[in-house]
């Protein structure tokens, strides 16, 4: 089991145009994002700022939880959830 | 003959450029940076801005697109939005203590509330870029918006609500015959899922999603119709409901046009934003000083205004504290209230949302943020006869008595 990462639009650029990514032995999201970035270089620094932290218009689900609701960025992500990025800009 | 027919394609629409970073991209459907994530807004040609004239707006239709020059889109679908009265409430006025207060009525709109402006753009822009389909997330009011548009326009719609929703807004919003998805979540919840499914039906327009930096213009035609309808001048203050927060921001965003263009005296102005407590993450933020605004989970009868991780948020702080206004949160019994307020002193009935920004207008007076003697417009985006409920349990008959004199005599009512 992995864990699904489901990609925006905007980001298909890094993944050769695919809409969902697997990637394997995550705990966290810090460590899926570092997975991430060793599959699709370029893709954090679009996720996540300078500081490391997560952008002010990225808003990141762990299964249906947003993660500014959770533990962030060390929110766990076990094997088998997905992970969604999508742009916050939205609604309204 | 007039010379729509010579008109560009994208009126004064240059291009889309990010809020935050500056990068610009040519004009089409998208919402987000690809650099930064930031949110895309509409680049006009300021020397076609600059063609608008008090002149060219008079003798353009009693609509909104009578300011079609400052619109990113030529009226390919038309439901004759906008131009909705602006009414003097000296009633309210005197009730609150003020001067001068009117109350801009957006109830008058085909669907009975400011989204049709935003949709009149969003559906024209999604036909112009070769849409077949007009989509939305919904607190309710954009939902009867873009069905009725698509209906109007000959286009498939399919909106997605929260299955919590007034029956006053799903019927108004299922009759036109779309197609309908109540969704098990709040609003956050619908957006999210929306924001995804765009990214799977590439050839729906989404207005708020794909679509956005086009709808959202549309909110600036309220803006414009104050400036219009108080004969060419900005009022000293203006009270808003947040929702996103964009509707702040284009009001503001309208005015700062019409000073940039010379159509109105660059008057000072201040801009005050209404919440529900129940779901005032930008009012929080504001109180706290914040630059950011922290989500929430909304709890309130103002589902119209129940979004609790607003797009623009950061932006209606932006502009409330350049302007020197203030943001203010009421309760749902100051919203009931607020709304018998209105109903009582104008005659006019308001929905969840219209009970939100008069309450605040109390609020705000009562702690001495908004000034008394200082001409003063509120908006009310929306129709009490969607919102029933909420006034239902303290709007009833006085007395229900048989038809007969006697009974009449007895009931003491005359």
């Amino acid at each position: 089991m992995a864990v699904t990462v489901r990609v925006p639009t905007i980001l298909r650029t890094y993944t050769g145009g695919a809409s969902e990514v697997s990637v394997d032995g995550a705990a966290t999201l810090v460590e899926l994002l570092d997975k991430l970035e060793a599959n699709h270089p370029g893709i954090r620094t679009r996720v996540l700022d300078d500081d490391g932290k997560l952008r002010r218009f990225v808003n990141l689900y762990v299964g249906d939880e947003d993660v500014r609701f959770a533990g962030g960025l060390a929110t766990p992500t076990p094997d088998g959830v997905t992970v969604s990025i999508i742009p916050a800009v939205a609604g309204g | 003959m007039t010379t729509v027919l010579d008109r560009p394609t994208f009126g004064a629409a240059a291009n889309l450029t990010c809020r935050e970073c500056g990068a610009t991209y040519d004009l089409g459907p998208g919402n987000a940076c690809e650099q930064c994530f930031g949110p895309l807004e509409i680049g006009y040609d300021d020397t076609l801005l600059a063609s608008v004239t008090r002149a060219s707006i008079d003798a353009g239709p009693r609509t909104m697109w009578r300011y079609g020059g400052l619109l990113p889109v030529a009226p390919v679908v038309d439901l004759q939005v906008g131009c909705t009265r602006l009414i003097k409430a000296d009633n309210l006025a005197r009730e609150l203590g003020m001067k001068t207060l009117w109350v801009k009525d957006d109830s008058g709109n085909p669907t009975h509330s400011f989204k049709d402006r935003v949709v009149a753009v969003a559906a024209s822009a999604a036909r112009t870029l070769g849409f077949s389909v007009l989509s939305c997330a919904s607190t309710g009011n954009l939902a009867n918006a873009v069905a009725a548009a698509a209906a109007r326009a000959g286009m498939r719609s399919v909106v997605f609500i929260p299955s919590d929703l007034e029956a006053g807004k799903v019927v108004t919003t299922a009759v036109y015959g779309g197609t309908l998805v109540a969704i098990d979540g709040n609003y956050d919840d619908v957006n999210r899922l929306c924001a995804e499914v765009s990214g799977e039906q590439e050839d729906w327009a989404f207005v708020n999603v794909n679509v956005r930096p086009f709808y959202a213009e549309g909110s600036k035609t309220i803006g414009y119709e104050i400036a219009e309808q108080l004969g060419w001048r900005l009022p000293s203050q203006v009270v808003v409901p947040i929702a996103s927060g964009a509707l702040l921001t284009k009001v503001d965003k309208a005015w700062r046009e019409f000073s940039t263009l010379g159509l109105v005296d660059a008057s000072p102005y201040r801009v005050f934003g209404a919440q529900a407590t129940g779901c005032s993450p930008v009012s929080a933020a504001f109180k706290a000083g914040h630059d950011v605004v922290q989500p929430v989970r909304p709890s309130t009868i103002a589902k119209s205004l129940a979004i609790g991780n607003p797009a623009d948020g950061i932006y209606a702080l932006d502009v409330v504290r350049r302007t020197g206004g203030a943001i203010a949160d009421v309760s749902d019994d100051e919203v009931v209230e607020g709304i018998r307020l209105l109903a009582r002193t104008e005659g006019i009935f308001a929905e969840t949302a219209g009970g939100v920004t008069v309450a605040t207008l109390r609020a705000l007076l009562d702690a001495g943020q908004l000034d008394p003697a200082a001409e003063t417009v509120i908006l009310n985006t929306g129709d009490g006869l969607k919102t029933l409920d909420a006034v239902a349990p303290v709007a009833k008959p006085t007395a229900t008595i048989a038809p007969s004199l006697a009974a009449f005599r007895a009931a003491g009512v005359a």
